[in-house]
């Protein structure tokens, strides 16, 4: 109990430091002078006695965290950030429900892109800034963040950036101080941001909107400050820096740091799942252009490669924006960007699904078995680009593999229990695990998640959270042992 | 020449051996005084125990007025720290290292004279495995060895019934290759080398020396005996140094399994080696073999440590239907039981090393040495320098040559060109030369021959 106290404290300092990210939408209610700065101002101080109040009253347990308190507070943080982040969707859009905001803030920071929301384009600026600046920060991790701007969790730290960060294989290692990592990761992320509004505001956007979609590119989350998505610009420059900016944030960001260290873009040729990851997405870009041409979706080959490209890398990489309506394509092309989307995107990205790696290690691990089963003395360690996969964390990927299809199954039968229809519930299962929001039928492309029931609406919301943690840091909460002393 | 020798080793005892046959004052310095004395048992030679990196042991070692400091011993760094020595603290004027990791080995600066002063860095381990992998590139062959930056080949075959010139005098090998210039060094017959001329029939059985340009090797070899299916799967027992580096070397073009009983070792190789099927077992088990489809593999080598194992794994490949088995085999008396059994090739690793080390030892401006039939002969490259008054061989046809008895003038690179002596040909100054010597105590006067005379300073 004492020890949960020290989470609570933690917490509090954190829930402190987010407090400051209210300031940008303050500022531009400002610069719109669109009415909401009162509301924001409000929130932000709510945000900052909640924290002070945690921090404050638990000031006694302060102390270093322990591996299992990590997770409780990696967890803790991921539930209580999106309770404090409603404060100014519930203040200011008239009609929101607790659960649909809850949703809407869950879904920004686990960068899913999922919405309850329509009217987009005539929400307030600042709203729209808000929810779009809540993926910028779920999309490397706000855990990662802490850690770098926290000096207080200097040792339990590295525990922590490993319960957020996603991938089988933590890389932890890129500089001898844990801080020093999270800290150089956000830079690397911060400056590509940057690079990616201006690049947007070039290929035609205002201001506005180049900022928020570089916050939701760069995370790969898919919110849109137009109801239409993307498919409101209708430029095809507009869709191809943010084709070439998702594709970038869909590689693992320790490849990026180190290219950035060491000013060469060799090391990408090392990172053998960047290879795979792209090589999958683009193949698939190619092979679904080409499946709708061929069943004159598009009679143009040109066209169909235009918004295949464009569907394919944003569900693909796990963003989930859309330029046309691939609901309405022929049923393999949207099941497929669903594959792709569960498996694509690089560990220590900021995308969602399965990972890259893991799919390599279990495509792997397959071919080992066949090889033991004809050559019987054979050793045959797992080797990825050349370096070896310990048994390990092959085993930790098989478990990790078996909880991901659990998770989905239990949680699409409880929504067909709830009376949703199948190919509903299965892709948004599947569209909130993986964190690239929309799916088909009653949530797809054209329409948004305001159409479940507040129970279906919460069940997503865990999806999204258990997704985005990658399984293991949230289920681990509900596991007798965690509790035992 | 006075040498030192560190490390009593493999390596440091068989270059012990041979150098001190050739009239030197050898010194061995080890750790081990067993292996001393058994050393001093058996050769004329000084030793002493002592760690072979202390300045007090080099100096009662008599490093002070060494000609040349040989550091063969199991660390490179021991190697290296003791040539860095002999050169800040005694000046020795040659020092030669044995250097076994790659890593040392692909930054040469590490070994010039503001470093660790190296003259010369060896590796028997990469010579073994350079010398067993042309075995693998050219089957029908018993040795393949390289002159000349590898312009120029000497080749062991044995001739089999059914080759074009077997059964037939050597001069017709000139009119069924009229392209191709060649020149036949030595024939042993029964183990004996026979006198020859033109007119010698070359019997099925025969082992035959010849030296060609490396690109004509095997057109060479076709006329004494019909060519073997190209060699697609190897087997190699043993993933020591040499079989690891063999492995890694062969592994892109033929299809590797590597055999290596020590499980941590076997998962340490398979993570090192990319595309060889790492099989954890002992190489004498017969059930691996037939699981692992021994009949299929064309060529296997025993490459342990261990003679006995080598020569049982083999014997057993051969016996499952390996076409073509490797032995690597330290024991000089097993070498000579094994060579004509059922083991096609038994190496003896010292004989196949020795020769890089030999070739600095000699005097004159030696290049290579290889040495052959278990040191019985060798095959030199020397360079001629001088002129036609300071040398006794520039500016003579070879016939004018006074060259001993049992020494063959094959080949001379000119540049870039590869020629093929004749009887009439011209040598010049800056020719290397190959010569073979199909009997070791001709060495001396070979080099003594290529000398210049003072007068040429």
């Amino acid at each position: 109990m004492q020890r949960a106290l020290t989470v609570v404290h933690a917490l509090g300092l954190m829930l402190v430091v987010f407090s400051t990210a209210y300031l940008l939408p303050v500022f531009v209610s400002y610069l719109y002078d669109d009415g909401s700065m009162a509301d924001f101002i409000m929130a932000m101080a709510w945000t900052l006695c909640i924290g002070i109040l945690m921090w404050l009253s638990t000031r006694r347990y302060k102390g270093e965290l322990s591996i299992r308190h990590g997770y409780l507070l990696v967890v803790g943080m991921w539930t209580t950030m999106p309770v404090v982040a409603t404060l100014p969707l519930l203040l200011m859009v008239p009609g929101l429900s607790f659960t649909d905001a809850y949703f809407e803030a869950m879904s920004a920071v686990t960068t899913t892109g999922a919405t309850t929301l329509s009217g987009l384009d005539t929400l307030p600026p600042a709203i729209n800034v808000w929810r779009h600046e809540l993926q910028w920060l779920g999309g490397l991790g706000i855990i990662v963040l802490a850690v770098a701007i926290l000096p207080l969790l200097g040792i339990g730290g590295r525990q922590l950036f490993k319960a957020e960060m996603p991938g089988p294989m933590k890389n932890a290692g890129l500089t001898p101080r844990i801080a020093d990592t999270a800290r150089n990761l956000w830079v690397v992320y911060a400056v590509m941001t940057i690079i990616c509004a201006f690049a947007l505001k070039w290929a035609g956007m205002s201001w506005l909107d180049a900022v928020c979609h570089a916050f939701s590119t760069m995370g790969l989350g898919g919110f849109s400050t137009h109801d239409a998505s993307v498919g409101y610009f209708n430029s095809e420059l507009i869709e191809f820096v943010m084709i070439a900016f998702m594709l970038i944030a869909a590689i693992n960001f320790a490849s990026h740091f180190l290219a950035w260290h060491g000013k060469s873009l060799r090391i990408y040729r090392y990172d053998t799942e960047a290879h795979a990851t792209l090589g999958l997405i683009l193949a698939s870009c190619f092979g679904i252009a080409l499946f709708l041409w061929w069943n004159d979706v598009y009679t143009e080959f040109l066209t169909a490669l235009r918004h295949a490209t464009f569907n394919v890398v944003s569900i693909g990489a796990s963003s989930g924006f859309a330029s046309a309506d691939y609901g309405q394509w022929p049923i393999f092309a949207p099941l497929w960007m669903l594959f792709v989307g569960c498996i694509a995107a690089s560990s220590g990205s900021t995308g969602g699904g399965i990972k890259m790696i893991r799919t390599m290690i279990l495509f792997k691990q397959a071919g080992r078995e066949f090889l033991k089963l004809l050559h019987p003395a054979v050793v045959d360690p797992m080797k990825i680009g050349g370096r070896v996969v310990t048994n390990n964390i092959v085993f930790s990927v098989l478990g990790f593999i078996f909880l991901y299809f659990m998770t989905i199954a239990t949680l699409v039968f409880v929504l067909l229990i709830s009376g949703m229809d199948f190919i509903s519930a299965f892709s948004a299962i599947l569209a909130c695990i993986n964190n690239f929001g929309p799916g088909l039928g009653a949530v797809g492309p054209s329409s948004n998640y305001a159409a479940l029931n507040d129970f279906q609406t919460w069940v997503c919301t865990f999806a999204m959270l258990v997704g985005r943690l990658e399984i293991f840091t949230v289920l681990i909460l509900f596991t007798p042992h965690f509790w035992r002393r | 020449m006075k040498i030192l020798i560190l490390g009593a080793g493999q390596v440091g005892s068989t270059v012990a051996e041979s150098l001190v046959s050739e009239a030197n004052d050898i010194t061995v310095v080890d750790f081990d005084g067993e292996k001393l004395r058994q050393l001093q048992d058996r050769l004329d030679l000084r030793t002493l125990a002592g760690n072979a990196t202390h300045p007090t042991v080099l100096e009662q070692a008599g490093i002070a007025d060494a000609d040349m400091l040989l550091a063969v011993t199991q660390s490179d760094e021991v190697n290296l720290v003791a040539c860095k020595l002999a050169a800040s603290l005694y000046n020795t004027p040659t020092r030669i290292a044995r250097i076994r990791a790659a890593d040392y080995l692909e930054r040469p600066e590490i070994f010039n004279a503001d470093n660790f002063c190296v003259d010369f860095s060896i590796c028997p381990e990469q010579i073994l495995t350079d010398h067993i992998a042309r075995l693998i590139e050219f089957p029908e062959a018993l040795q393949v060895l390289i002159f000349a930056g590898g312009k120029v080949s000497l080749v062991a075959v044995r001739a089999v019934e059914g080759g074009p010139l077997v059964g037939r005098p050597l001069r017709f090998l000139r009119t069924d290759m009229p392209k191709i210039d060649t020149r036949v060094a030595a024939i042993f017959r029964q183990d004996r080398s026979i006198d020859m001329d033109g007119d010698t029939v070359v019997q099925a059985g025969d082992e035959v020396f010849f030296i060609a340009a490396t690109q004509h090797i095997r057109t060479v070899m076709l006329e004494l005996r019909h060519m073997d299916t190209p060699i697609k799967r190897v087997m190699i027992v043993g993933g020591g140094n040499i079989g690891r580096r063999l492995a890694k070397r062969l592994e892109k073009e033929y299809q590797v399994k590597l055999i290596e009983y020590d499980k941590e070792a076997s998962a340490r190789l398979a993570a090192e080696l990319t595309n060889t099927l790492v099989l954890n077992g002992d190489g004498t088990d017969e059930k691996l073999m037939q699981q692992e489809h021994i009949g299929d593999i064309d060529v296997f080598c025993a490459l342990t440590n261990d003679d006995e194992n080598n020569i049982m794994s083999s014997l057993l490949a051969k016996q499952g239907g390996a076409r073509k088995v490797i032995a690597l085999i330290n024991r000089s008396a097993y070498v000579g039981l094994m060579h004509r059994g059922s083991i096609d090739i038994a190496l003896s690793p010292a004989q196949v090393t020795i020769g890089s080390l030999l070739a600095y030892v000699r005097q004159g401006d030696v290049e290579v040495v290889h040495s052959l039939r278990r040191g019985a002969a060798e095959a030199l490259e020397l360079v001629a320098h001088g002129d036609r008054e300071s040398s006794k061989v520039v500016g003579r046809r070879i016939d004018a040559i006074n060259s001993p008895k049992g020494a063959t003038i094959g080949a001379i690179v000119r540049g870039k060109e590869v020629i093929i002596a004749h009887h009439d040909t011209v040598i010049e100054s800056d020719d290397h030369i190959i010569v073979f010597v199909n009997d070791k105590s001709m060495v001396r006067k070979i080099e003594k021959l290529f000398q210049v005379n003072l007068g040429f300073f």
